[in-house]
């Protein structure tokens, strides 16, 4: 499998509400392959594909997680506020990036004591020595992402946001891949990472019949690591459970049914915390039978999140299989 | 104890004992069904696992809703250790203070009888018992090699704690999932009383799922019924000695009727009268904001429902030895019974603001 | 089955009363004498008319439990616990108080708890008993102040070879006790089914004196900690592994000659045996080895998982090991003791 795609997508600039350029790329890579494009009012890219069957909604979010510039103080260094869950503690020393290109570094405050580490102890240096100088590049409300380039070894990769380009990179090989012949709605969602509020909207435009979300999820297999099942390389992720929503049993056994008889290595997922868009879209109307495959990956939300090619190679590989499985859940019959 | 209350004990008793975790209720979903199939005109499951008995009126036939959950708290399996113990996670709000010595079931391709043990007094050291043992730190012990636990539990298998329901003195009970299962109970006994009153309005009775996790079950089928008007039945905090200032509510006082802004007005005001009009005990449970319960979800669907909210008194909420008074039971019952006959035919004047 | 029923009877320490009178009813056809002491012990002999050596086998037949030491004005039942309990296992549990009526040991609804009070463990003084009064005149006109409550376990299989239930300390030991005396030995022997151990070792110490056994033997139900992710160095004993032989513990140096001798005759008759390995806790052993001028005495224990719990577990190998055990030592015994005739120290 070409990872070059990934490569690009991971790159793109698109912190939460800014995800155009995402959709834009995306668009153009998915064009050939559909019968509809549109973005909604909440800048959703929905690319459908007409069929017969089940309505299928497909959602991989554009949105990476950001840190929005809310103070220029005088000297020109700035003050934010982070877009979705930024772990504080990743951000001393690190660059980010704004729109037009700008890179700053993040530095912090002389702490008394480490207990008083926090948000407001943080600022953001674009190598500026006043407002108005400052004002050149950026403004009070843009949102700047990691800088985290991509990194391809034999089985791995390393990247920033592969939450949730990587999710993108699947749906997109899978809507080219696959013969399924039910209507096939790819949604590229908006603001997932505050909110999952792209794939709420699209759900209720959309009304599915049935929905599956690919996102990554978190390993439990590094140094005296939180004691969780899922590792590097042992194939992709059939989410039990995470704090948006318990997936419903039929649901799990169809996925892990067509995995095992497609023979495509996978791990059952149970997260203590955490939640994507199947959070939001399950419970759109009157209830949407909703899954979520998972990418397992390390230091998500950091700069440099890793995963193993294998497991998206088998994300790939049982999206494709369940798109053209009949689909039949027997959801009444428990 | 009368035929009412008995048949109403022995019902609370198979549903506490059931399992049916959040978004697992299909074990519940049958009991409940059967039971209802007997007392309502049509009994139907929707996609989301969400039951509902519908017991037509014979008038005006607005849509009334009631709902009581049918999901209790568990636990999850989420690491099989090399020695064959099992790590879990918590399904909902679990006390980790309430599980140690406590015996469980593991519901994997059998069902599996497992304990969570605890290490003897003779090993620990001095002040290590000030400290509450941690949820990550505990496994369940089941007996078998790690080959055997292979062919028959995986990660992500549901854990139930196993807990008969036992009688204590002056008509109180004692079990498991009373949260909400007793909840459940007085729906059946409302519909029951239903048989010998007339009522204009259809009434739909609804076992909910998910309501542990974020009253889910509540926002789907609020959305899908759209009612006129919808009460939540569930259970709220009884005082005990080490509640003191906490809660002002009793066991065997009756049912409690919320009011503040989760709860319509005119609903809370129902309530009261028909207590009154009918003997029938009632404590008063004042909520300033979201009430925890189906009904935050409900009030806001769509258009927005005019809802209420009538909590049976609880002890030790989230333990597996929770307390109640069937009194309450029976009572709350009667009191929806009535509330629902005594409705007048044009709801929309009654709802006014 | 006798561990089944053993298990299941309630008594505690001063209050042995229900496992007292079982015992006396299943021994009375295979026992010359059966004698209560002052204490309450039980006593039974057999072949007292042969000469020596008189070996005493001792099993305790208390179990730790709550006893009721105030009833609030609201009604509930405030306790402290009979012998060694954590507080941190009571909390959401049912307690059986007497034939008919249960109580319930309940917590404050984790929504009322303040996210500190979550880490905190709830000690004795903050534990009631719920039964369902309406008063404090309700509730005393149930249950009295010194009245026991007692875990509700059944005892089953469980796993693969296992058992679970509450009071394997030392239910066990008294069942391993009650099929010793079914069989037939050349010496006397005195089985003592002691009182109050759990309170310090107590009947035991009486009962010594009285017996003034030659030699002792204590069958006890002891800590296994052979659990999850705990080092191999803390597990006591493991499960599975056969009976254990005691090393040493809080009350009792045990002597490395008569460790030796359970140790061949563990290998010669080919039955599985491990080490105690640890030194906590204490049994009735302590109380016998020095009475008066002191008994030579060993301990063997059946490993249990979750000892002083609402439920302990036991393999049925293990079990069934040491059994076979203390009879090879048993038979053994007598030749033992011939070619150092009373000489104690040569043991």
């Amino acid at each position: 499998m070409d990872f070059e795609l990934l490569g690009q997508l991971t790159q793109l600039f698109g912190p939460s509400g800014s995800e155009e350029r995402v959709a834009e790329f995306i668009s153009t890579q998915v064009r050939p392959y559909c019968d509809k494009l549109t973005i909604d009012t909440l800048g959703n890219l929905i690319v459908q594909r007409h069929g017969t069957g089940k309505r299928i909604m497909i959602a991989a979010h554009m949105d990476e997680i950001g840190l929005m510039i809310t103070h220029i103080n005088k000297e020109g260094f700035l003050r934010f506020t982070p877009l979705g869950g930024v772990r504080i503690q990743n951000l001393i020393g690190q660059r980010v990036q704004f729109g037009q290109g700008r890179i700053g570094t993040i530095g912090v405050e002389k702490l008394d004591n480490p207990k008083d580490f926090k948000l407001d102890k943080l600022y953001l240096d674009i190598g500026v020595s006043s407002r108005e100088d400052a004002e050149q590049f950026v403004h009070v409300g843009e949102t700047a992402v990691f800088v985290g380039n991509f990194s391809e070894s034999e089985s791995r990769i390393i990247s920033k946001a592969l939450d949730d380009r990587v999710g993108c990179f699947v749906a997109i090989e899978a809507l080219k891949r696959t013969k399924s012949t039910h209507e096939l709605a790819f949604v590229f969602t908006s603001q997932e990472e505050i909110g999952t509020r792209g794939a709420q909207t699209a759900a209720y435009a959309l009304e599915p019949d049935l929905a599956i979300a690919v996102d990554v999820t978190a390993t439990g297999d590094t140094p005296k690591a939180h004691p969780m099942s899922v590792e590097l390389g042992k194939g992709v992720g059939i989410k039990v459970l995470d704090h948006s929503m318990v997936t419903s049993p039929q649901v799990k056994r169809w996925m892990a049914d067509v995995a095992t008889d497609r023979k495509i290595p996978f791990q059952w997922e149970v997260l203590e915390y955490g939640g994507t868009d199947s959070g939001a879209i399950h419970l759109s109307r009157g209830g949407v039978p909703s899954g979520v495959l998972s990418i397992p990956t390390r230091y998500v939300h950091s700069p440099a999140e890793m995963l193993d090619k294998h497991d998206v190679e088998a994300a790939v590989e049982l999206l494709v299989a369940l798109l053209e499985s009949n689909a039949e859940l027997n959801l009444l019959q428990r | 104890m009368n035929a009412q209350m008995q048949s109403a004990s022995e019902f609370l008793s198979l549903l506490s004992t059931a399992s049916g975790v959040s978004g697992y209720e299909s074990s519940i979903a049958s009991l409940v069904m059967e039971r209802f199939k007997t007392i309502t005109d049509e009994v139907h499951r929707d996609t989301f696992g969400n039951v509902y008995a519908l017991k037509k009126g014979n008038g005006q036939r607005a849509k009334l809703m009631l709902t009581a959950h049918m999901d209790e708290i568990g636990l999850i399996v989420n690491k099989i250790d090399p020695r064959g113990f099992l790590s879990f996670t918590s399904i909902g709000g679990v006390d980790q203070r309430t599980l140690l010595s406590q015996e469980v079931l593991v519901h994997g391709r059998q069902t599996i009888p497992g304990i969570i043990g605890s290490l003897p007094p003779h090993l620990l050291q001095n002040g290590d018992s000030d400290q509450a043992v941690k949820m990550v730190d505990m496994t369940i012990d089941v007996g078998l090699s790690l080959d055997k636990i292979k062919e028959v539990i995986q990660i992500g298998d549901i854990i139930t704690l196993r807990r008969d329901t036992c009688p204590l003195l002056n008509n109180l009970i004692t079990g498991k999932s009373m949260d909400d299962r007793a909840g459940v109970v007085v729906m059946m006994v409302c519909l029951e009383e239903l048989a010998y009153l007339k009522h204009s309005h259809d009434v739909i009775a609804v076992a909910t799922t998910q309501e542990e996790v974020g009253v889910r079950g509540a926002f789907t089928s609020a959305f899908t019924l759209n009612p006129d008007l919808a009460v939540a039945i569930d259970v709220t905090h009884a005082s005990t000695p080490d509640t003191k200032g906490q809660t002002t509510l009793d066991l065997g006082k009756g049912p409690a009727v919320a009011l503040g802004p989760n709860i319509h007005p005119a609903i809370y005001r129902h309530f009261s009268e028909t207590a009154q009009e009918h003997r029938l005990p009632i404590q008063l449970e004042p909520i300033p904001g979201a009430s925890g319960t189906d009904a935050w979800a409900i009030q806001v669907s769509q258009a927005g429902i005019p809802t209420g909210l009538l909590s049976l008194p609880l002890r030790y909420m989230h333990t597996s030895v929770e307390t109640l008074d069937l009194n309450d039971v029976l009572n709350s019952g009667k009191l929806l019974a009535h509330f629902i006959s005594s409705l007048p035919d044009d709801l929309e004047g009654f709802l006014c603001y | 089955m006798l561990l089944k029923t053993l298990s299941e009877l309630n008594g505690t320490s001063g209050a042995e009363g229900s496992v007292r009178d079982f015992l006396l009813q299943q021994l009375e056809p295979f026992v010359d004498t059966l004698v209560v002491d002052k204490m309450g012990n039980l006593i039974a002999t057999k072949k007292a008319h042969l000469p020596g050596p008189k070996i005493m086998l001792t099993a305790h037949m208390d179990e730790v439990a709550l006893m009721i030491t105030d009833i609030t004005s609201d009604g509930f039942l405030k306790f402290q616990p009979v012998g060694g309990i954590d507080a941190r296992i009571l909390v959401s549990k049912p307690v059986q108080m007497n034939e008919t009526l249960v109580g319930v040991i309940g917590s404050k609804a984790i929504h009322l708890q303040k996210s500190s009070e979550r880490h905190k463990s709830l000690n004795v003084d903050q534990l009631y008993i719920d039964i369902g009064a309406k008063s404090k005149e309700d509730a005393a006109s149930k249950v009295k102040l010194g009245d026991y409550a007692y875990f509700m376990t059944k005892c089953e299989p469980f796993g693969e070879g296992l058992y679970k239930g509450k009071a394997f300390d030392d239910r066990v030991g008294c069942a391993l006790l009650v099929e010793l005396l079914k069989k037939d030995y050349s010496f006397p022997l005195v089985a003592a089914f002691t009182v109050q151990e759990e309170v310090g070792l107590r009947g035991a110490k009486i009962a010594a004196y009285h017996v003034a056994p030659d030699f002792a033997i204590v069958l006890e139900g002891t800590v296994a900690a052979d659990v999850s992710d705990r080092e191999e160095d803390g597990w006591v004993t493991e499960l599975g592994k056969g009976p254990a032989c005691s090393l040493m513990d809080r009350t009792t140096l045990y002597s490395p000659k008569l460790i030796q001798w359970v140790v061949d005759v563990a290998r010669k008759k080919g039955i599985p045996l491990q080490f105690r390995r640890g030194a906590s806790g204490g049994n009735d052993a302590g109380s016998i080895h020095v009475s008066k001028a002191g008994i030579p005495t060993i301990v063997l224990s059946v490993p249990c998982r979750y000892i002083h719990s609402f439920v302990s577990v036991i393999s049925e190998h293990d079990y069934t090991a040491c059994l076979n055990l203390v009879d090879e030592l048993l038979v053994d015994l007598p030749r033992k003791l011939r070619i150092s005739p009373m000489d104690k120290e040569d043991l």
